[in-house]
């Protein structure tokens, strides 16, 4: 936790820098007559989130906040597995989104997770990865018109459409 | 009094069958539109505007109204019981109500959640039907400076909601104001922060993304991490007397309701502030005066009932510039206009003369939905308990799909459901090292209205920003504000001396 | 309501449906829609834009004109930039089209890294052009034309014009003003038409040129007073205001309100959507919603819609660099 603790702080102090060199792109100074540039709230916004970067390692070395006591793991080998399952699990249902839509992707990651991860039975996971798709579909794609990507299923809803509509 | 007389027309107006079945389907449509994350009552509302053409213009505003009140309600629901907030008007309803539900009181949280809306928007038809017409000019005077006073003084009213980590508290704070700059910088047209042209960022970090990705996807993260994946939610038991019990303990948090149901309704009635701003001023405005500012954050009713009853207040009173000006007070209203456009009415300073019927009747029907919708919710509390006790590793699974496409629902674009996956990983892990993660999201939702204000004041005033404190309105308020802002510092001061002087004697 | 109607119908015929996919049901000889047709609105929630998208998809709908619903999506970044992007990409060009407004010109001129041509977007219809008026409080007590551009004068830098976004219509009016009447307006900009309204009505800035459906409800309640109207003929709600011409200056200018098709639209699908729009635009609720807000702009398609794009974008092109904008 401890080493964690500055680690992170490092890598956000990084980002604020990266924040502070994109926001340069507009002007970051108090133009006259005007009030500030454009680039003046995202860079000194994120300057302090540098300054806040720079007290939390201070905190660190001094020992102050609680994490910077702590010599408790900061992921686990249960934490890793679970963000690598269930994270790994939700990065590659976005993934499938791309690929088979959303539809698709509902029906692999809930059979993934309910069966896999959760150990149910077939027959609920089934009806849960089954139904889920569906209910989703009349929700959004016909009662509120937002039509979720299809990715390459888009053929099997062409029927579906002339049914609804 | 001529009032009441036109108030009883508008009731009457508003009770007939057609528009009664409207209200009815239409709160119950959108108690599940706003309890849907991603869906609020602006998509609810935009979505369902073409289908009301087969009704008159009454009924249909009727009914587009009956659908933001049930939303309202909706929002609840979701902040509640899945800990993600169905719109970012019910932010703030997370913060206590998620850990209520944790502890096995969901019902209490619901059930306090209704009635709270039930009052803040009985308060506000209250006050909307007594002073529409004054309270029309107050909105006219609040300009840029005003809007921004009020803006700090709503990060005013949060100081107290980080952690006791300060340095964290405000990095959070910080990274949400930088990434409500992502996007179009108005005041230039110049695109800003877009990261190489990246097309998704052009129309900027919408709050719902940062909110669903760090709601949904970074608190499951947690929750299965701290439970080992096996959550013992303490079963929340089911049964009309523990309703009632629930009713009655929920009482306790009247002071909540009424500090939300006033604030809630002067908020809502400024332009561009809207309801979220109203909320989550309420929410600090009852911690700081609690005598128990401890609990908030940890599951005080008075945290689920102040923003409830603020962000229904609010959708009121956002509807009285819409019809006394023509100028809406939130997105939603913003395309009520719209509607009326479409119906041919002229939405302006004389609807409240030329359309009587109109306006009364809309008026009448907003205290009959709020009735509805107080009826509906209470009636649907069981099917949401019920939704709890799932197994969680069927839940979780399910709160995961909600948040991918409510997630893209939001803004439909891919790009942004990438963002809230990383946004949502980045939360849990920053979480684990006492990162506080509700400032930013109430960062985000401020920022974009704060930052344009605040240059549109300094751009009349040729860069003076004395301009937000000689101003009659904005001056006051810009006090308060930075009053609320250095107190906390000065208590921390004085404690510090306070501790060195203890310690050095001893 | 149709949509719960829907719903319940929906919950019943899913799963039979969902078993006999089958393909496309016969093929008829004129192109059709296959599915929902994407209808990207260049402009955010609420606005002018917005407004007529909608309208137009609820025209569409209510009237049955098309067998697939029109589903409107927003896409308001980068000042028009983000929804030319989206229908330039998009993956399915006959099923996306897109309401346009005069960003559709004056975006891809600034920012020419976009790499967008608006020639090659599909000519489906010009639907309205919006009108501007220039617009006073009614406690300026400035009542013409000649009285405002002395007082503007007089004030110097002092003088405030509110308007909808940087380097966009308002601004080009403003920018017209300041350079042919040797003015000094200082331009702030918002985020929509209805708050630049607002800010006139509640008098924190001094003038605006919104467009009549913008102002209309603040110029019947006598809050704001129009002087002059920005087109070629004094507008029908308007039969007091003079236009600018009369006040001696060649300039008229609109706002387009045109749908295109994205890119690599076939020829068959232009056609449809032609016919569908010029169903819209004659239906009798355009027609009265052109002739309550005051809009000009007869209908436009194909061949001449094109020639009109190529005049707006030089037009564009001169004034923005007059202005500055671009070099």
């Amino acid at each position: 936790m401890r080493r964690a603790e500055i680690i992170t702080a490092g890598l956000m102090a990084l980002l604020s820098i990266y924040l502070m060199y994109k926001s340069t792109e507009l002007d970051i100074g108090y133009v006259r007559g005007e009030g500030p540039g454009g680039g003046f709230w995202p860079f000194w916004l994120a300057a302090g989130m540098l300054i806040s970067c720079v007290w939390i390692a201070i905190n660190w070395v001094l020992r102050k906040s609680p994490p910077s006591q702590s010599d408790e793991e900061y992921l686990d080998s249960y934490g890793l597995r679970m963000l690598l399952l269930v994270g790994g699990g939700v990065t590659g249902f976005i993934a499938l989104c791309h690929i088979l839509g959303f539809y698709g992707a509902i029906l692999v990651f809930l059979i993934y997770y309910i069966r896999f991860l959760g150990r149910h039975t077939w027959p609920a996971t089934l009806a849960i990865a089954i139904g889920t798709p569906i209910v989703t579909f009349l929700f959004f794609d016909i009662a509120m018109r937002i039509v979720l990507p299809k990715g390459y299923l888009e053929p099997l809803f062409l029927p579906l459409y002339d049914f609804f509509f | 009094m001529e009032v009441l007389g036109l108030l009883m027309d508008g009731v009457f107006i508003a009770l007939d069958p057609l528009n009664i079945l409207l209200m009815l389907v239409g709160v119950a449509l959108g108690l599940f539109i706003g309890a849907m994350p991603g869906l609020g009552s602006v998509n609810g509302v935009a979505i369902l505007l073409p289908a009301t053409f087969l009704v008159p213009p009454a009924s249909a505003m009727i009914f587009l109204a009956a659908i933001y009140y049930g939303a309202m309600y909706g929002g609840a629901i979701s902040s509640i019981t899945l800990g993600i907030p169905g719109a970012s008007t019910a932010v703030a309803t997370t913060f206590d109500g998620r850990p209520l539900a944790l502890k096995g009181r969901a019902d209490l949280a619901l059930v306090t959640a209704a009635i709270a809306s039930f009052v803040g928007g009985s308060v506000a038809n209250i006050l909307f039907t007594l002073f529409a017409p004054p309270l029309a000019s107050v909105a006219l005077d609040f300009g840029d400076p005003e809007i921004f006073a009020l803006m700090l003084l709503a990060f005013a009213t949060f100081v107290g909601l980080g952690g006791d980590d300060i340095p964290k508290t405000l990095f959070s704070i910080f990274f949400g104001l930088v990434m409500a700059a992502v996007g179009l910088d108005i005041m230039t047209g110049e695109p800003r922060l877009i990261f190489g042209d990246i097309t998704g960022f052009m129309h900027g970090i919408n709050f719902l993304v940062l909110a669903i990705g760090i709601y949904g996807i970074g608190e499951m993260l947690w929750t299965i991490d701290t439970t080992r994946g096996n959550l013992t939610m303490t079963e929340a038991v089911l049964s009309i007397d523990r309703i009632l019990q629930s009713c009655k303990e929920s009482m306790r948090s009247w002071k909540g309701t009424a500090i939300g149901s006033f604030l809630g309704f002067f908020v809502g009635i400024l332009p561009a502030a809207g309801a979220t701003p109203g909320s989550l001023m309420a929410y600090g405005v009852t911690k700081m005066v609690s005598k128990n500012p401890k609990e908030f954050g940890k599951g005080h009713v008075g945290g689920v009932a102040a923003p409830e009853a603020a962000n229904n207040s609010a959708s009121t009173g956002a509807m009285l510039p819409m019809l006394t000006l023509g100028i809406p007070g939130s997105p939603t209203t913003a395309i009520l206009l719209g509607g009326m456009v479409i119906w041919g009415l002229q939405p302006g300073p004389l609807l409240f003369q030329t359309q009587t019927e109109f306006v009364w009747g809309l008026i009448g029907s907003f205290y009959i939905s709020n009735l509805f919708a107080l009826l509906v919710n209470l009636a649907f509390i069981p099917l949401f308990i019920w939704m709890l006790k799932m197994p969680f590793t069927i839940l979780a699974p399910m709160i995961f799909v909600l948040s991918v496409v409510g997630g893209y629902a939001a803004t439909q674009d891919m790009h942004d459901v990438w963002l809230m996956l990383i946004f949502g990983v980045g939360a849990y892990l920053l979480r684990k090292l006492d990162y506080p993660v509700a400032p930013a999201v109430l960062a985000i939702v401020l920022g974009p209205i704060a930052e344009p204000k605040l240059r549109q004041s300094l751009l009349f005033s040729n860069g003076d920003p004395m301009i937000f404190l000689t101003r009659p309105i904005a001056g006051p308020i810009t006090v308060i504000a930075i009053i609320l802002i250095l107190l906390p510092l000065l208590k921390l001061i004085r404690d510090k001396f306070k501790a060195s002087k203890a310690e050095s004697q001893a | 309501m149709a949509i719960s109607r829907r719903h319940i119908l929906g919950m019943a015929g899913a799963l039979s449906i969902g078993t006999m996919v089958a393909g496309m049901p016969g093929t008829a000889a004129a192109w059709e829609p296959t599915k929902p047709i994407d209808f990207i609105i260049m402009a955010g929630k609420g606005g002018g834009a917005d407004k007529m998208a909608r309208l137009m998809q609820a025209i569409v709908e209510q009237e049955k004109m098309a067998s697939k619903p029109l589903v409107p999506v927003n896409k308001s970044g980068g000042s028009g930039a983000e929804a030319l992007i989206a229908a330039k990409g998009a993956n399915d060009p006959d099923h996306t089209i897109m309401v346009t407004l005069n960003s559709f010109f004056t975006t891809p001129l600034r920012q020419p890294k976009l790499g967008i041509d608006i020639m090659t977007f599909a000519p489906v219809g010009r639907m309205a052009e919006d009108t501007f008026l220039l617009w006073v409080h009614k406690d300026s007590g400035i009542k013409t034309f000649e009285e405002f551009l002395a007082k503007v004068k007089a004030e110097g830098n002092k003088w405030v014009m509110g308007g909808t976004g940087k380097a966009q219509e308002d601004e080009l009016l403003t920018e017209y003003l300041n350079i042919n009447y040797g003015l000094k307006i200082k331009y702030v900009p918002y985020k929509g038409g209805g708050t630049v309204a607002k800010q006139l009505a509640g008098k924190h800035i001094n003038s605006s040129v919104n467009n009549p459906s913008e102002a209309l409800g603040f110029y019947e309640s006598g809050d704001v007073v129009p002087l002059v109207s920005f087109t070629a003929e004094r507008l029908p709600l308007f039969p007091d205001v003079p236009t600018l011409k009369e006040k001696g200056q060649d300039f008229a200018y609109g706002m387009q309100r045109a749908v295109v098709g994205a890119p690599g639209m076939s020829d068959d699908a232009l056609k449809y959507y032609q016919d569908l729009f010029a169903k819209v635009y004659a239906s009798e609720k355009w027609q009265k919603y052109r002739k309550d807000k005051s809009l000009f702009g007869d209908e436009l398609k194909g061949e001449p819609l094109k020639a009109y794009w190529d005049a707006q974008r030089e037009r564009h092109r001169k004034m923005l660099t007059d202005m500055g904008a671009i070099k």
